[in-house]
């Protein structure tokens, strides 16, 4: 098992500030915007991102936190996942502009069930995807808004997000199954 | 977790992880939109050999809410009437693919002869089984306690330094077995009231205090009072001289309500028994929980269907 590093520190919190910067391009200011975090660091970056976002504009942001264990598709195949609270801030999100945050994007499955489960929640605006990493093989047809990093992988390596507020740290590592 | 069968042999970590997950349910049952998707295209067999209308009907909506489908059987108006075993009951709904049993009978034990017995493979959940055990009520009662008593801070805690004083008929409850062992290993201390002509024989390996002393019982300052109803169907002796005479010497009637702190927590398992074990005022008082209670059985029930069945079941 070998580890390599491929952000550090600086260069994750330049790509959630650029991240940032790209979501009030695109949706041409903060009105009607809820990020909405996955669940257990995706949470973690849509705090930070609404953190720059509330910076830049000078008006509070808050994000919140949408789990959707109850809406993944393999729940048989593992053993029983424990579901994490869903935090949707009091405005709600009907007619809004959903940043789903993500911190790595894989098959799209994960953001396939977050999309059914928005669904149970209301009827937003639009849906984007905001994810640290981005590293291939998609099995559904989805793809991201905002990137941090795109890193092509092989799907025998596994991608380490560790984050300061969980992990003491941040850092995201490669580590490659050694065969 | 492949079956709940009983809270004695439930430890303090699985318990607030059912009660968490709990959490999370209830959360979802704020919406306009209750159902989720997750046991889609499961089965779930209400068997019930005994009546019932909340705990039914409780499991019957949180199996819907999660999408899983639903027979109902009842002993009624079923082959049982006509001698069918519990075993050929058992292959029967085996043979029909059902992926969780909740069962009710009036034989303790029962549960776990259905999970035991190899007859089928689906979780089994013990919905009331005898004298002998309810979880989900006992579970759905410690999630009310937690939740009035630490508010929307209730996730990942448990019931350290509260006392419940549990009142009634203790012989016939299963209701208070499955709070004993429950509430005991979440950190509350229990007392037991009743007359002596209720308490079960033996309690010396129960984990309580036993009193005979309502008023003595309610001087002492319990953070949750939970009244138990007298079951007149299962009573087939004199355990006391007539039901006036229990409701002024063990009944939380309007007196003994109101020399209650005002933040203690007055429960009642249901059907109530109203003028008998719990006056109306009592029962209605915002002290009362018992709406609450039904209302959180459905997310209860929940928990437990989903971490009965969501998982990978081979092991």
């Amino acid at each position: 098992m070998s580890a390599r590093v491929v952000l550090q520190q600086a260069d994750i919190a330049r790509a959630l500030t650029r991240i940032s910067h790209e979501i009030l391009e695109s949706n041409r200011g903060a009105d009607d915007l809820v990020l909405l975090g996955i669940p257990t660091r995706g949470v973690l970056l849509a705090d930070r991102i609404a953190g720059i976002i509330s910076e830049i504009t000078g008006t509070p942001m808050e994000a919140g936190s949408l789990d959707v264990t109850m809406y993944r598709d393999d729940l048989a195949k593992h053993p029983t996942r424990t579901p994490a609270p869903t935090r949707i801030p009091a405005s709600g999100i009907d007619g809004k502009t959903v940043i789903l945050v993500d911190d790595v994007l894989y098959s799209g499955r994960t953001i396939r069930a977050a999309l059914d489960a928005i669904n149970d929640i209301g009827r937003p605006r639009a849906v984007r995807l905001a994810a640290l990493v981005d590293r291939g093989h998609r099995e559904l047809p989805i793809r991201p808004d905002y990137v941090g990093k795109n890193l092509p992988s092989a799907q025998t390596e596994r991608i380490n997000v560790r984050l300061a507020e969980l992990d003491g740290a941040d850092l995201v590592s490669i580590d490659s199954a050694a065969s | 977790m492949r079956h709940l069968l009983s809270t004695r042999d439930l430890d303090q970590e699985s318990a607030v992880r059912l009660l968490d997950v709990a959490e999370d349910m209830a959360d979802t049952q704020q919406r306009e939109v209750k159902k989720l998707p997750t046991l889609r295209g499961k089965t779930v067999v209400n068997l019930f050999f005994e009546d019932s209308t909340r705990t039914r009907i409780s499991f019957e909506a949180a199996s819907k809410r999660l999408s899983a489908d639903v027979i109902n059987f009842s002993a009624k108006g079923s082959s049982v009437s006509k001698g069918e075993s519990l075993k050929d009951t058992a292959q029967t709904l085996q043979a029909m693919g059902a992926d969780a049993v909740v069962i009710r009978h009036p034989a303790s034990g029962a549960p776990q002869t259905l999970a035991t017995s190899g007859w089928i493979d689906a979780g089994i959940l013990n919905a009331g089984d005898g004298t002998h055990e309810h979880p989900t009520q006992a579970l759905l009662d410690a999630f009310t306690i937690r939740k009035r008593v630490h508010g929307i801070a209730s996730r990942g805690r448990n019931l350290d330094g509260l006392s419940v004083t549990i009142v009634g008929d203790i012989l016939h409850s299963r209701v208070a077995r499955s709070n004993v062992w429950l509430l005991t290993t979440l950190g509350a201390t229990v007392t037991l009231v009743a007359p002596p002509t209720l308490v079960p024989v033996d309690t010396r390996a129960w984990p309580v205090t036993i009193s005979y002393d309502l008023d003595e019982a309610l001087a002492a300052g319990p953070d949750v009072v939970m009244m138990l109803r007298i079951q007149g169907e299962r009573m087939r002796d004199a355990f006391f001289p007539n039901s006036r005479e229990y409701s002024r010497r063990w009944g939380l009637d309007d007196g003994r309500l109101h020399r209650l702190d005002p933040t203690t927590i007055v429960m009642h398992p249901g059907p109530m028994n109203r003028g008998l074990e719990i006056s109306a005022a009592a029962a209605d008082s915002p002290m009362s929980t018992v709406r609450e209670q039904v209302t959180n059985g459905v997310s209860v029930r929940m928990a437990a269907l989903y971490l009965l069945l969501s998982g990978d079941r081979e092991n």
